[in-house]
């Protein structure tokens, strides 16, 4: 089998995020950019997969600018085999394009199984899987916490759902989306980042797609959230249990 | 402009959260219509034609929609929207609804709108982006809007109304790619993380696992729900899908209560939108302060028993 891994550049989930003075969008400039988190899920369970000889090859796609091969390199590094960049000059693109350009790859690449993190944690859209799945008439397995790959060319997929665990058997090619349960990713070890130096990335430039990528959705302006009025600190547990039953009223 | 709201149920009643995309539905224009698919519709349409603000609902009563699959919901749906006028099509931004409603969008080559918080007007939104630490106003130029809504941010609309209900037939095959195995429903007797009205979690500060026994008392005392800080998750405390925050759970109860736990980030990015939060710790220049309405500084040890007595 042959595995499709896409990952996104986003900035690490440990920045605080902040909102730009003209609102145009949050800052990005010098600011520390990392694998989304779920992406790198993602990238595990192949390498696992591949470990346990289910996939022979993995395949990390990502789609942005030059600096997404960082991304890209990070996902050779844990175990991926070669990369493609989808390359575009444009900061973000909408789920939407996005899956149609991996539909695109997808067509010529003939993955087996397309693993993605279910959403990004930077436009929090949570679509992409879920588009490619449409675009490509492949069976979806989202927010997947457990996979378990069958004798008869099936998924088994177990599905992290409101209230509980759905389990769901999909027919390969599919696609997977990864929730955080699904595995801890591994930390790449120096000798692996230094081979994963010596692996092929493939630079492909967005418009030989002939994809139609403007968006649909204009962002008029980003704002900060609300402030949380500042608190005040309370002596003991009594004027805790106090103020919670009738000030805010809470209890 | 007409909007039509996917129901989300489990064959026996209406989730809360469609009665609440009900109420954005409304907001959105005064001519809102639903539809329900699904097995054995009976209980759920009884309930659901209460529901103030609907003109219609309309119900497809196949076993091919016994279990929620995305595949043949939105080929439906779809089919379904095609010969008519909608201009809107809301879900809940439920796992239900973040599953099927991308599908409907690529179905119908519409970028779809998630997790909408704020109606602006019939173009315009606002929606959380960074895990709601930036809110973004967006305007969409497609004809026909599709929009996830959270619904934790509108109100349930009100039962007081008899609306009519048709039912419809489905010329569909049955997607062979995909079938469903099973659910088991989460065996906890407490409440949804991500639904509850009070949620108590502990961090790094508890110390071990055996400790969060320490904030169980409490939770069953006030029928919260039990979660806990990435560092408590990575630490092997309690399992991974009790984490609230950025990379895990996005909470938004009456009440949070964060005991032992620092607040990195991450966190706070996961429980911003709580109506109040009450923090234990003992480090006072901890950052959690800074987002806590109430915080109470000192060994958690030595306060959670009394705060349990308390209750």
């Amino acid at each position: 089998m042959k595995a499709l891994v896409c990952v996104k550049r986003v900035i690490d989930y440990n920045v605080r995020i902040r909102v730009k003075s003209d609102k145009s969008g949050v800052e990005t400039d010098n600011v520390k950019m990392s694998m989304n988190p779920f992406d790198e899920i993602a990238v595990e369970e192949a390498v696992r997969m591949k470990e346990k000889s289910e996939i022979k090859e993995i395949v990390i796609l990502s789609i942005g600018t030059d600096k997404s091969q960082e991304t890209i390199r990070s996902g050779l590094a844990m175990g991926g085999d070669r990369g493609i960049l989808v390359k575009t000059e444009k900061e973000q693109l909408e789920p939407l394009t996005v899956g149609k350009i991996i539909k695109a790859v997808s067509d010529r690449e003939k993955p087996d199984i397309i693993i993605l993190g279910k959403q990004a944690i930077d436009d929090d859209c949570n679509q992409t899987g879920q588009i490619v799945a449409t675009l490509l008439e492949f069976p979806q397995a989202t927010f997947a916490s457990e996979l378990k790959k069958n004798d008869d060319n099936t998924l088994e997929v177990t599905r992290e759902v409101d209230g509980g665990l759905e389990t769901v058997k999909v027919n390969i090619p599919c696609v997977v989306t990864t929730d955080l349960r699904l595995n801890e990713p591994r930390y790449a070890s120096l000798p692996n980042i230094m081979k994963a130096k010596q692996k092929k990335i493939d630079v492909l430039e967005i418009g030989s797609f002939g994809i139609d990528i403007k968006d649909r959705l204009q962002v008029l302006e980003v704002n900060e959230p609300p402030e949380r009025k500042p608190g005040i600190k309370v002596d003991d547990v009594e004027a805790l249990v106090n103020k919670l039953k009738n000030e805010a009223k809470v209890l | 402009m007409k909007v039509l709201v996917i129901i989300e149920h489990d064959n026996q009643s209406v989730k809360q959260s469609s009665f609440s995309t009900i109420t954005a539905a409304k907001e959105i224009s005064d001519s809102v219509e639903a539809i329900v698919l699904g097995q054995g519709l009976d209980s759920v349409i009884n309930e659901l034609k209460k529901s103030d603000h609907l003109k219609k609902i309309y119900k497809i009563d196949n076993e091919l929609f016994k279990n929620p699959l995305a595949e043949n919901l939105s080929n439906a749906i779809q089919k379904f929207a095609e010969g008519s006028d909608y201009t809107h099509i809301l879900s809940p931004s439920s796992t239900f609804g973040k599953n099927m409603s991308p599908k409907l969008s690529a179905l119908m080559d519409v970028q779809q709108i998630s997790d909408v918080t704020k109606i602006i007007s019939d173009d315009t939104f606002e929606r959380p982006i960074y895990a709601g630490n930036a809110i973004a106003k967006v305007k969409s130029s497609d004809q026909i809007k599709i929009i996830t809504v959270r619904s934790t941010c509108f109100e349930p609309c009100a039962l007081n109304s008899s609306v009519d209900v048709e039912s419809l037939t489905v010329n569909l095959d049955k997607n062979n790619s995909v079938s469903f195995v099973s659910y088991d429903k989460s065996k906890s007797d407490r409440p949804e993380l991500t639904s509850a009205k009070i949620v108590i979690s502990g961090g790094r500060g508890m110390q071990n696992g055996e400790n969060f026994r320490l904030l169980e008392g409490i939770a069953d005392k006030l029928g919260a729900a039990m979660g806990a800080s990435r560092a408590a998750v990575d630490a092997g405390f309690v399992p991974n899908d009790w984490q609230v925050g950025q990379t895990g759970k996005i909470v938004a109860p009456d009440l949070y209560i964060a005991v032992g736990i620092s607040g990195a980030i991450q966190h706070i990015a996961g429980i911003k939108d709580s109506k109040f939060i009450a923090c234990i710790n003992k480090d006072e220049e901890a950052p959690i302060f800074n987002f806590s309405d109430y915080g109470l500084v000192g060994d958690l040890f030595e306060l959670l028993p009394k705060l349990e007595e308390k209750l």
